[in-house]
């Protein structure tokens, strides 16, 4: 029975279902927690630091290309923010594990300020590089949308009172939202009009941006991947104690 | 030992000003909500533990 593949693969799956569970999550997100912060914090202060001080000026943008080390993490978790809360959706959905809904919950505000720290450093950048702090050109529009489709998402965790309908209703919500998501990545690819440059980062291209600009922008990037875990680790933990407070309220009320 | 940020100075300084605020809020924000509730946890249940008990 050991040997056969699809009983391990099944019981490798178990394993990992396991995490769903609240006193399993608890326990594992508790000893991973001070570490996710740690590095985190690590990270952006020697990514943003070497980015600040340590990087030569842009022959064309001068020292506003130091911008970059904020911008790109921040769209790129923009995005992926809501990605992982389309996949911990889906999870809810299909599986109805709770701990999945509540991490959905957990990571949209902290989406949200990603997405306004993207929008805002690229004004800023915006301003002097094109001329202006706005333009309605396809990616800006569509990170806007999804930055709206965020503060939506919120609103409707408060405004449903039954916890696993708001969990339902937000979960279909964030799965109409992807298509701006998924939109702000690849807008740029067949919107030709557009004003925003292409990717700054990509495996398969042979136009990046050069190696000093390059190396720190990584480390901040992790920063920020980084940043995003812990915040999603520390916001879901609180997130399973309200409930179970809540749980514990009604109890004491109904007895 | 600020480096010479050249005309664009106020530019780069503000996008680095509002988005460590931004950060800075959140992690606290964050970090307070979590206290709060925990707090609050604790006492519900040590209050049904005198009670049960």
């Amino acid at each position: 029975m050991q040997d056969d593949p699809a009983a391990l693969k099944y019981s490798r799956m178990k394993s990992l279902w396991e995490y769903a569970n609240p006193k399993k999550f608890m326990q594992v997100s508790g000893a991973m927690l001070p570490w996710a912060a740690g590095l985190s914090a690590l990270c952006l202060v020697v990514g943003l630091i070497w980015g600040f001080f340590f990087t030569p000026d842009d022959y064309r943008q001068g020292s506003t290309v130091k911008i970059i080390y904020l911008h790109v993490p921040a769209a790129l978790m923009a995005i992926n923010a809501w990605l992982m809360m389309l996949v911990t959706s889906l999870i809810w959905l299909v599986r109805r594990h709770h701990v999945s809904a509540l991490a959905a919950r957990a990571a949209a505000p902290v989406g949200l300020v990603m997405t306004v720290i993207a929008l805002v450093t690229g004004a800023i950048w915006g301003q002097p590089m094109w001329g202006t702090w706005w333009a309605w050109d396809p990616r800006l529009t569509s990170f806007l949308i999804l930055a709206l489709f965020y503060l939506g998402y919120m609103a409707l965790w408060e405004a449903v009172e039954n916890a696993d309908t708001a969990a339902d209703l937000t979960s279909v919500l964030c799965l109409v939202g992807s298509v701006f998501a998924l939109l702000s990545r690849y807008a740029v690819l067949f919107w030709n009009q557009g004003l925003h440059q292409g990717a700054s980062l990509s495996l398969d291209k042979e136009e990046n941006v050069a190696d000093v600009f390059y190396h720190p922008l990584l480390v901040s990037i992790a920063g920020f991947v980084l940043l995003f875990f812990a915040l999603v680790l520390l916001r879901t933990r609180t997130e399973i104690r309200k409930r179970r407070l809540q749980a514990l309220m009604n109890r004491e009320r109904m007895g | 030992m600020i480096p010479d940020l050249g005309k664009y100075a106020a530019e780069v300084a503000s996008a680095y000003a509002v988005s460590l605020v931004m950060i800075a809020g959140l992690v606290w924000f964050s970090l307070r909500q979590s206290a709060k509730v925990r707090a609050e946890l604790r006492r519900i249940e040590a209050k049904r533990e005198q009670k049960n008990g």
